[in-house]
């Protein structure tokens, strides 16, 4: 039997716990940057061209990198950017600014931050001297009187770039595209952003400064590989301080893969969102079920996961109204069955309640119509009512026409769960008339 | 008993006080702490705890924080009326005054992130920061930034920094358009009838025992129960109702266990303070005036709502009657009633024009009606008008047509029918003869 080499060290379980808690949640929670990003190795490849173009050959690029919520975007610019400084010339050369489109909301704010940055003469510290045109002109003077062989080459990356499109005159971009056009200071501009009509957006002077080069990060997972990524997700390092530790937990994470139920809860998470971020959000929540007591992730801890993943809100805050609220939802969903989803108001609800009471014998829901008014501006201030037109100004609050936000599958599904639920109200909701 | 909140990282003692102080909310401090981890460790970049009204989700959070000792900032989002104050607050609790004299006159969300990055460059968090913002649905009416940079902030400023929102309306009604970091989203359930029994019942009087205050909160809950579920409220009715309900003991007329008579006597008593003091008709300083002035007087109550009873004068009284007639008939049926022929029969229909509410008619139309319900004649002066004007003052009336139009004004009558009956009584005019919907 050949002799592995382990470490010897066998730390006690609390210690490896706490190990295991701080090196998945750097993963989890911080978006920790893995050694290779998986799955986008041509995209990777691509941008890392790119980007060593201008920062070695001094050659100006504009690219974008559109990609949906939680695709990774951000995450393959960091790759690359780590492996590009890893050049040591590039290292010492390339100037970088970082901008965000809901941090920059204005021009003005941008080219403050990007004079900044880049450490110019009119920024002393902190502080940026000048107005917005004299900033302006700065800048793109500095700029303009580089060429590829004696200036800095110069990394803009626009975060959330479909907000500086929505900017007054589109000028910061505008200017950042033409000095990458024309024989300037070489700069690279990095877009990144969610949306996929994005060039739309572009004024056309803008649009034909652009290079029109997309880096597209659509994912093209299948289920096999979607449960590969959670095994690796979950999965300890080979340097882990305890080893023997380390391989039993990455046998149990595997055997957890395999499991029946959980392949059946994976592949719902799978059919609703592939995205990294829905996976991190389930795979969090079995983390901080791991303690010493259960020092291992087993099936139950991913089915309850994904129950409190796809909880419905609205069901949850129906449990927690009182009957007469209940009651008062109940007549909504009656007038939208009788008279198709027109919108309602108080009064009409109040009748339908008292036609409920008529046909009971006794009178323990017959309240005042204050009382029932309160109810009504409960459900109100919950938004599961709203105002079809937000003109309350010259309208009764009681004639008010108000349009219901719940699903009728919610709330029978909600008066199912709800506690003590009275016979005869949960008939009133199921018959059909009324 | 085995403590209920356990965790590695903190303290037995500490945990146990924490517990005592969340009677009925372990599960959900227990969720929280697992999801917070050890101090040091990072947690999930922004978290949302949504729950009614009252169900403990700032408590837990403040009692978490405090007795545990982490670096956090609460902001309430109500006080927050421009962002200036959201970023000293939080700049303040973590970096002290210093820091927070640093953001410039009207701060944008941009210096703000700077700043940040600054000071925690200088001290670094050796424990998760937590910036726990109440009211957070008043998030969405600032701008349209904010709530997604809040959300990544971890990312923004690249310190172990968690954001918790607290809010009662749920999270599909945040959401931007173009989408944006999703939070974790917890739930923090209502509490159920036995627990707002055994919570109520933590507020006894000392020189009463447990079994009589938990009878006294039993029979509240059976009388408010199905009405209003929120925690704040019914411990103001317990605390408000609790010296009337102890009234026949003081008075030696019954002993503590005679829940029977301690009904009889307390239920009418909370059937009342459900149509005034729980709608907020008469305040609560009145109401314990009127508990202690006895039967006799307590005539003498009078709600919000009976101050809008005016005494009007005779002729805009008809005016009333003679708006409110015009309201809630359609205007083609205006021949039947008032013309002094009758030929025409209608068949009766649902309440339907007095569940739409009132409909807007011209000053025409008013005076037509009202010179045919007045039953002597009546001249067209200024104070007719004048009558009019002053009843739009009163909002008895509502003018629908704008200011500049003169000639051809338009209104709406903003009564009840209850308001219009009495007054048609104190003048003997049958109104219900003249609405179309009694015919």
């Amino acid at each position: 039997m050949s002799k592995r080499k382990l470490t010897d060290a066998h730390l006690p379980v609390g210690e490896c716990i706490t190990q295991v808690q701080e090196i998945l949640r750097e993963r989890l929670c911080c978006q920790k940057l893995p050694d290779r990003p998986e799955g986008v190795e041509a995209q990777h490849k691509h941008l890392l061209e790119l980007l060593k173009r201008t920062a070695v050959h001094g050659e100006s690029n504009s690219v974008l990198i559109v990609g949906p919520r939680g695709a990774g975007k951000t995450m393959l610019l960091k790759c690359v950017l780590r492996d590009l400084l890893e050049d040591k010339e590039v290292q010492k050369n390339l100037l970088q600014v970082h901008l965000n489109g809901l941090l920059q909301t204005d021009d003005r704010i941008a080219l403050k931050e990007i004079t900044r940055q880049l450490h110019l003469e009119n920024a002393v510290g902190d502080k940026v001297f000048g107005s917005f045109a004299e900033n302006l002109a700065f800048l793109l003077e500095a700029l303009k009187k580089g060429d590829r062989s004696s200036s800095r080459p110069v990394l803009f990356v626009l975060d959330e770039f479909d907000l500086f499109a929505h900017h007054k005159n589109q000028t910061l971009l505008y200017n950042l595209f033409d000095v990458s056009q024309s024989a300037q200071a070489p700069i690279a501009v990095v877009g990144i952003t969610c949306r996929l009509d994005v060039l739309e957006l572009l004024e056309k002077r803008v649009k034909s400064r652009f290079s029109h080069r997309q880096i597209h990060l659509l994912s093209s997972l299948t289920f096999p590989q979607y449960l590969e990524r959670v095994r690796t997700q979950l999965s300890l390092p080979d340097d882990f301080p305890d080893g023997k530790f380390a391989e039993d937990w990455n046998a149990s994470v595997k055997t957890l893969c395999e499991d029946k139920s959980v392949e059946d809860v994976l592949q719902r998470h799978f059919n609703s969102s592939k995205d990294a971020r829905s996976m991190h959000m389930l795979l969090m929540f079995c983390l901080s079920r791991v303690s010493v007591s259960r020092p291992a992730i087993k099936p139950a801890d991913l089915l309850e996961a994904s129950r409190l993943c796809f909880a419905d809100a609205k069901a949850n805050m129906l449990h927690g109204l009182s009957i007469l609220e209940l009651c008062l939802i109940i007549a909504m969903k009656h007038l939208n069955d009788v008279y198709e989803g027109e919108p309602f108001n108080l009064q009409m609800v109040h009748n339908e309640f008292k036609k409920f009471l008529q046909r009971k014998s006794n009178s323990m829901y017959n309240f005042d119509q204050p009382v029932i008014m309160k109810a009504f501006e409960h459900l109100q201030q919950l938004e599961l009512i709203r105002p079809v037109d937000s003109s309350s100004a010259k309208i009764q609050r009681e004639y008010q026409l108000m349009r219901l936000m719940i699903d009728h599958s919610q709330i029978m599904e909600a008066l199912q769960k709800y506690p003590q639920c009275p016979t005869d109200v949960k008939q009133w909701a199921m018959s059909a008339f009324g | 008993m085995a403590a209920l909140l356990q965790h590695a990282g903190y303290e037995e003692e500490r945990l146990l006080r924490v517990a005592q102080q969340m009677p009925c909310r372990e599960v959900q401090a227990g969720m929280l702490l697992s999801l917070m981890g050890q101090p040091q460790q990072y947690s999930y970049p922004s978290i949302f705890i949504y729950g009614h009204r009252a169900s403990g989700k700032s408590h837990v959070m403040h009692v978490l924080l405090k007795e545990l000792e982490l670096p956090h900032a609460t902001v309430s989002c109500v006080e927050c009326v421009s962002v200036a104050l959201l970023f000293e607050q939080v700049l303040l609790s973590f970096f002290g005054c210093d820091a927070a004299s640093l953001l410039p006159r009207s701060p944008s969300l941009s210096d703000f992130v700077r700043i940040y990055r600054q000071q925690c460059s200088q001290s670094p968090a050796k424990q998760t920061r937590y910036i726990v913002m109440e009211k957070a649905e008043l998030l969405r009416d600032t701008d349209a930034n904010l709530l997604p940079a809040l959300l990544r902030l971890q990312e923004l400023v690249e310190d172990n920094v968690t954001i918790i929102l607290l809010s009662e309306i749920v999270w599909d009604k945040f959401r931007p358009n173009t989408g944006c970091f999703e939070p974790l989203l917890l739930h923090f359930p209502d509490y159920s009838k036995g627990e707002l029994q055994q919570i109520l019942s933590q507020d006894r009087h000392p020189s009463y025992t447990a079994e009589f205050y938990s009878s006294y909160i039993n029979i509240l809950l059976g009388v408010f129960y199905s009405v209003c579920r929120d925690l704040r409220e019914l411990r103001h009715l317990a605390a408000l109702n609790f010296s009337k309900f102890c009234e026949p003991l003081a008075e030696g007329k019954v002993k503590e266990t005679d829940t029977h008579k301690l009904w009889r006597n307390i239920e009418p008593h909370l059937k009342k303070a459900m149509q005034t003091v729980y709608l907020r008709e008469v305040s609560s300083l009145q109401w314990e005036q009127m508990q202690q002035m006895e039967e006799k007087e307590s005539g003498a109550l009078r709600g919000l709502s009976a101050h809008t009873h005016v005494e009007l004068p005779y002729y805009s009284k008809f005016l009333l009657i003679a708006a409110y007639l015009a309201s809630y008939n359609p205007a083609r049926t205006d021949k039947r009633f008032f013309l002094k022929v009758d030929r025409f029969n209608f068949t009766p229909k649902n309440l339907l024009n007095h569940l739409l509410g009132p409909k807007p008619f011209p000053l025409d139309r008013l005076l037509a009606i009202f010179y045919s319900v007045v039953d002597n004649r009546v001249a067209p002066t200024a104070s007719i008008f004048s009558q009019i004007s002053s009843l739009v003052t009163l909002q008895l009336l509502t003018q629908v047509s704008h200011d500049d139009q003169l000639d051809a004004p338009k209104y709406k009558c903003a009564v009840s029918m209850d308001f219009i009956c009495a007054i048609s009584r104190t003048v003997n005019f049958d109104i219900v003869k003249y609405l179309y919907d009694f015919l």
